[in-house]
């Protein structure tokens, strides 16, 4: 008891220390054109990290176009009508800058970290490249073809990914998630430069984007830089989105991915509800919860139980995120261990699952996700990247950037009885998918053959 | 909006400040070694109630002799079961004041490192556990059991990708004959002979304090830091260091191999032996690969197979100094039909560069390009102790962050063409090409 209490009080003092930290200085504005800046301090080191997110990614993207928001990612470093392709990553390398762009279900996003002195560097271009962008056709033939390397690279010639991606079309009945964001290889080689001119037209305006900056800088100076970079972009009309809901599934879903490998993979997941779009408050956070208690380090049960314990799989996981646009899966995933099969790994993690849906979580292991909670709260600000990505990310989903505040409050609320609850609600056969990589013969491979003189030279 | 005017001048002004810039004073590292021998490297960093501890030990599977696999397998063990506890302990003891608890083991190194709050609690619990894994670890049968099976695994799975296919085959021949040939994952074969007595007697040899240096960054002071690290080493005995690795010799004649595979894309390696740390030529063999290579986007090689020709996604070359010459590699994927091409415009591009050398504005942009993103290098807890770690372990100078910006501006185009000319030899390569098997079915 005492122990506990103990625990108990100094969780307490490291959560006032962490949460007094993380909420160190961030400043909201909007400029006249709609554009938003949000601007986070942290001065332990002379840099800052730009962002510019736009509300746009695969999930906005119809049949036919799927990959799109990407491979305008891929055209945004191909040139305005003042820099030349390629010339923006020129000069953020000369301005000694580390630069890179993501796209995502419901984000496309592009960032720079550099020295704080070469912020206006940034900043000037992404303006430029939001209303300016060239398009140019030779150049978008040549990318697309990039992207199509990309894909094979990432999807193609990986079993687990392959297994992943069919995972997810078969999941999804209506919502877009259920196209990869890089999209179909077919779309890809069909996408023509005007739909990727019609793209950007829709999407890139300053009422559409988000900049967020997290460094070693006075917020007045980089408010007054962005008014003068972003300010005299012209906003868009931008069109309202539809609200997508997925309908009821009415019965568990199974799929097979038969892919030249040696090792099978199992997919499990179960539609569940966002913060975005959940009726009570609450229950993401109960799930977020419950992904921690199953799989939250080596102390978690599927380590504990299922990697140790039974043997049973040489790795089980569990992933939630309540942070997306529209609704999503708490997933599970895992490789039997040698010996052991994809239908024992499988009864395995269901008898994981009941129960949590038939025994309350001891108060124990709550605390030690606590624990881990309000720790992770002081590590994150480790990274001025890692601050800038959960803004910009929160933001461009429809929430706000408070919501990172009050994360550990929230989770740490969380009851047993409440993870139970949410279990019980959601992680039932009735909204169950599951795919499995059944591995085929590689065949030949490692039939290693030494090509003397020049056969591939010259 | 600003015109290409106003860039340029932006960046004719970057260049004039870095020629004036002071001494870019990288983070104070101060040094000592513990009573039995351990090397301590240790940066104050009180902005954060947290601690990163690195401890590394000469004991990655350039050690691993007779037993490929020994070292990787030792070093997982560790946390699976150590004094009292099993491995489901060590993780709640860690979990339950949210700290962190990792191992890894490369070819050098393999280490433990762990990251805590600083509060007493956490911070005792998380070095209590730190200094039990090190010094009392249990090896149970079991816990070895399942570690080789998953290594097992591991090994399958590597055979299911043609990038890991192709890297194995790559670091076989250009280590043929050294100890850094040894695959890190073992083999089929030597794993099921590896011993409870042999992973014992592995680490108690080299799981010493002499063949330690241990990485301290948080926001402790000096005389924490001195009792920290003797209390995570107290248990350890003082032993020896490992012994001095041979030499890597050079590479007598070209080589290349093709491995059939059924994926959609080649994966394609080619390189040789390249550098260790604190070689003489680092500084110039790093500017230069980072034109050729080494910069991403705005590399030759990514200019000339990505943006030109639209033939892969990612192409980069990298030299990865370890203790001896660790492997210079140059790698691309490309679609199966393309390969030739790749292959012919990578050799052209390499031996281009090695003959006329990078241009002056080539050679300008790389150095503004590195020095300028110095601050990012060091920008963070996790970034500082790796650097740490990374100079206790290679026996470097403690001011070498601080003369890393000049080290870099004194490297000249001269330098760079009589280097490469020395060092890198396109026609005595080893070439590995993975893919073009079966043809398999692309997603449509």
């Amino acid at each position: 008891m005492n122990q506990k209490l103990r625990t108990i009080l100094s969780l307490a003092l490291f959560f006032t220390a962490a949460s007094a930290l993380a909420k160190g200085a961030v400043h909201e504005y909007t400029l006249e054109n709609g554009m938003q800046v949000i601007i986070k301090e942290d001065h332990r080191a002379p840099i800052a990290v730009s962002q510019v997110w736009y509300k746009v990614g695969s999930s906005y993207e119809p049949n036919g176009i799927t990959g799109i928001s990407h491979v305008l990612e891929h055209m945004m470093f191909k040139g305005t009508a003042t820099h030349p392709p390629g010339e923006f990553s020129r000069i953020i390398a000369a301005n000694g800058g580390d630069e890179n762009a993501f796209t995502g279900r419901d984000y496309t996003a592009y960032y720079q970290t550099l020295s704080k002195d070469r912020l206006g560097v940034s900043f000037e271009l992404e303006a430029d490249r939001m209303r300016n962008l060239s398009l140019p056709e030779e150049e978008f033939l040549k990318e697309v073809e990039v992207v199509m390397e990309e894909r094979r690279l990432r999807t193609e010639d990986k079993p687990t990914s392959l297994t992943y991606e069919e995972f997810n079309a078969v999941a999804y009945r209506s919502l877009p998630y259920g196209n990869p964001v890089i999209g179909w290889m077919n779309d890809l080689k069909n996408l023509k430069v005007q739909d990727l001119r019609d793209w950007y037209r829709l999407w890139y305006a300053p009422n559409n984007a988000s900049l967020v900056v997290v460094g070693d800088v006075d917020p007045a100076e980089v408010l007054a830089l962005a008014k003068k970079h972003f300010g005299p972009l012209k906003p868009e009309p931008v069109q309202a989105v539809k609200p997508l809901r997925e309908p009821p599934q009415r019965g568990v879903c199974r799929t097979v991915v038969k892919a030249p490998a040696k090792e099978p993979y199992l997919i499990m997941g179960y539609k569940t509800p966002v913060l975005t779009t959940a009726e009570e408050g609450w229950e993401p956070y109960a799930l977020e919860m419950l992904a921690a208690l199953l799989d939250g380090g080596d102390s978690a049960r599927l380590s504990r139980n299922l990697v140790r314990g039974q043997e049973v799989a040489v790795s089980a996981g569990s992933s939630y995120s309540a942070f997306s646009r529209l609704p999503g899966l708490m997933l599970f995933d895992g490789v039997p261990a040698k010996g052991r099969t994809i239908p024992e790994l499988e009864a395995a993690l269901r008898a994981e699952i009941d129960k949590v849906k038939s025994e309350l979580v001891s108060e124990q292991e709550l605390e030690r996700v606590r624990a881990k909670v309000v720790a992770e709260q002081v590590y994150e600000l480790d990274s001025v990247y890692y601050q800038a990505m959960q803004i910009g990310m929160l933001e461009t989903i429809g929430l706000e950037w408070q919501v990172m505040d009050e994360y550990a409050d929230r989770l740490n609320a969380v009851t047993a009885e409440q993870v139970m609850a949410v279990a019980k609600k959601y992680l039932n056969d009735d909204q169950l998918t599951i795919a499995v990589l059944e591995p085929q013969p590689l065949e030949n491979n490692i039939a290693t053959s030494q090509i003397s003189g020049g056969r591939h030279g010259h | 909006m600003v015109t290409n005017r106003g860039l340029m001048f932006l960046i004719a002004g970057l260049c004039g400040m870095l020629l004036s810039l002071p001494l870019f004073a990288g983070p104070q590292i101060q040094s000592w070694h513990t009573q039995n021998g351990a090397k301590v490297l240790f940066v104050a960093a009180p902005d954060l109630p947290m601690l990163d501890m690195r401890v590394v030990f000469d004991a990655g599977s350039a050690r691993d002799g007779d037993n490929p696999g020994i070292s990787v397998l030792t070093n997982a063990l560790l946390t699976d079961g150590a004094g009292e506890w099993d491995a489901d302990q060590i993780a709640e003891r860690m979990a339950s004041v949210g700290a962190e608890l990792d191992v890894d083991a490369l070819r050098d190194m393999a280490y433990v490192s762990i990251r805590t709050l600083t509060q007493p609690k956490p911070l005792a619990t998380a070095i209590e556990t730190l200094a039990t894994v090190l010094s009392q670890p249990t090896f149970e049968v079991d816990d070895l059991e399942r570690n080789r099976q998953a290594m097992m695994t591991g090994l399958r799975r590597e055979q299911q990708n043609p990038g890991e296919v192709a890297k194995k085959s790559f670091l076989s021949k250009v280590f043929a004959g050294h100890p850094y040939a040894i695959h890190s994952g073992g083999t089929e074969e030597s794993l099921p002979a590896i011993t409870r007595e042999l992973i014992q007697s592995h680490h108690r040899q080299y799981y010493v304090a002499r063949n330690a240096v241990i990485a301290i960054v948080g926001a402790v002071d000096r005389a924490q830091a001195e009792q920290l690290a003797e209390q995570v080493t107290r248990d350890l005995p003082a032993g020896e260091h490992a012994v001095e690795l041979p030499q890597v010799e050079a590479l007598a004649s070209e080589e290349r191999e093709w491995i059939s595979f059924p994926s959609s894309q080649s994966h394609i390696l080619m390189g040789q032996p390249g550098m260790h740390r604190g070689d003489p030529d680092y500084f110039v063999l790093y500017v230069a690969n980072h034109i050729l290579g080494g910069s991403g986007l705005v590399s030759i090689l990514s200019d000339e197979l990505r943006e030109k020709r639209g033939l892969c996604y990612s192409v980069y070359s990298y030299f990865s100094p370890m203790r001896r010459n660790g492997p210079y590699i140059m790698g691309i994927q490309t679609q199966n039909a393309r390969v030739d091409e790749a292959l012919r415009v990578m050799r052209d591009t390499v031996k281009q560069f090695i003959d006329q050398g990078p241009t002056e504005a080539q050679l300008t942009a790389a150095k503004q390009n590195i020095t300028g993103g110095f601050p990012l290098d060091i920008a963070s807890n996790s970034k500082i102790v790796g650097y740490l770690a990374m100079l206790g372990f290679y026996d470097l100078p403690l001011d070498y962050l601080d003369k890393f910006v000049s080290r870099i501006e004194s490297v000249t185009r001269e330098q760079i063409t009589e280097t490469l000319r020395r060092r890198v030899n396109p026609d005595r390569f080893i070439t590995v090409v993975v893919g073009n098997g079966e043809k398999t079915q692309e997603g449509s």
